[in-house]
């Protein structure tokens, strides 16, 4: 299915950027001349193709190029969402400590919705793998000792739907 | 240690060698950006770039690498992101995850043990198309839905450290 609208439009994107992107997001063969149909498909180098990424990573459309790894396949079983209620006015203090950790991976801010039905006070949200799920209680404790935020949730993800990375 | 081609422990946690440990490390965030980024695996770890390539391919096969490829920076690629939560009671969870998968735009969706405990991730061209999605699933099922695009960004960095 094709997805709706444009990004070509987008900031920056040119056609041949959207053209280069979509014929690497699925992924490169694993072969010792991974990009030769990707280059004889678009009509360029294999060079050029690699020079293109090199582009993207500096205009920053890419943020890496490298491998999606399947966290539980080896051996990161426990996947914790942990959400933070953060007063609104200590919300960049706290975003750069937690983000200091580095068992986080993510750290974003976003919108709260503390009234009925959602019941939802929690405004910061850090991601963190482990092997077990006391190490990730251990993390969030120290990420709240360090922050001083004691209102919080552990929220483990006990099933996985889809992940296919972000298409365009 | 030895291991059978194939073989998956019972918990699915794949069995894997140091040399495996060393090539995942090294493919998450330094995949060489060359014409052969095989080869200069292969050169880096002292391995011949076959077996580097047959590793690959077994831990895609048994699905520890989905792929290799760009991540997608959405900040910058000028489209509209959000992530969104559904309080969706216990014996509907089959329906609204299988409804929500159908979605192209939706790129994580995960079960998880709160009130609120289907969480997915919705990246589009515009807000329109978001507001359209969240419309659908508000329309067929009814439940609350939590609408949380990003205010800030303060890190994103996976990385996945086998010792």
């Amino acid at each position: 299915m094709e997805n709706i609208g444009n990004y070509e439009k987008a900031y920056e994107m040119t056609e041949n950027d959207l053209k280069i992107i979509r014929s690497l997001q699925d992924g490169i063969e694993f072969e010792s001349n991974p990009y030769s149909k990707i280059a004889s498909d678009l009509g360029m180098t294999e060079q050029e193709v690699v020079d293109a990424i090199k582009n993207l990573i500096d205009k920053k459309m890419i943020r890496r190029f490298g491998a999606s790894i399947a966290h539980r396949k080896i051996g990161f079983v426990y996947n914790s969402m942990i959400v933070w209620d953060v007063p609104d006015e200590k919300t960049k203090e706290v975003g750069k400590i937690m983000a200091s950790f580095k068992e986080v991976s993510h750290c974003y801010e976003r919108p709260r919705f503390p009234d009925p039905p959602y019941n939802w006070p929690y405004n910061m949200f850090t991601m963190v793998h482990a092997t077990s799920k006391e190490e990730c209680e251990e993390m969030a404790k120290r990420i709240s000792d360090a922050t001083k935020i004691k209102n919080y949730k552990l929220i483990f993800s006990t099933r996985e739907f889809k992940k296919t990375g972000v298409r365009i | 240690m030895e291991m059978e081609k194939g073989e998956i422990e019972n918990s699915g946690i794949i069995e894997m060698d140091e040399i495996d440990k060393k090539i995942i490390n090294k493919i998450q965030l330094e995949f060489p950006l060359s014409t052969r980024p095989f080869r200069d695996i292969s050169n880096e770890l002292n391995i011949p770039e076959e077996e580097v390539i047959e590793r690959l391919k077994r831990l895609k096969s048994l699905g520890a690498i989905r792929r290799i490829g760009p991540i997608i920076n959405t900040r910058k690629i000028g489209g509209s992101n959000t992530l969104v939560g559904v309080k969706v009671p216990e014996y509907d969870i089959e329906r609204v995850a299988e409804f929500i998968n159908n979605y192209t735009e939706v790129s994580h969706n995960y079960l998880r043990d709160a009130d609120v405990n289907i969480w997915f991730t919705l990246s589009a061209p515009n807000r329109e198309r978001i507001d359209e999605i969240l419309q659908e699933i508000k329309d067929e099922f009814g439940y609350p839905i939590l609408d949380l695009p990003t205010i800030n960004q303060y890190k994103i960095q996976v990385y996945f450290d086998l010792k």
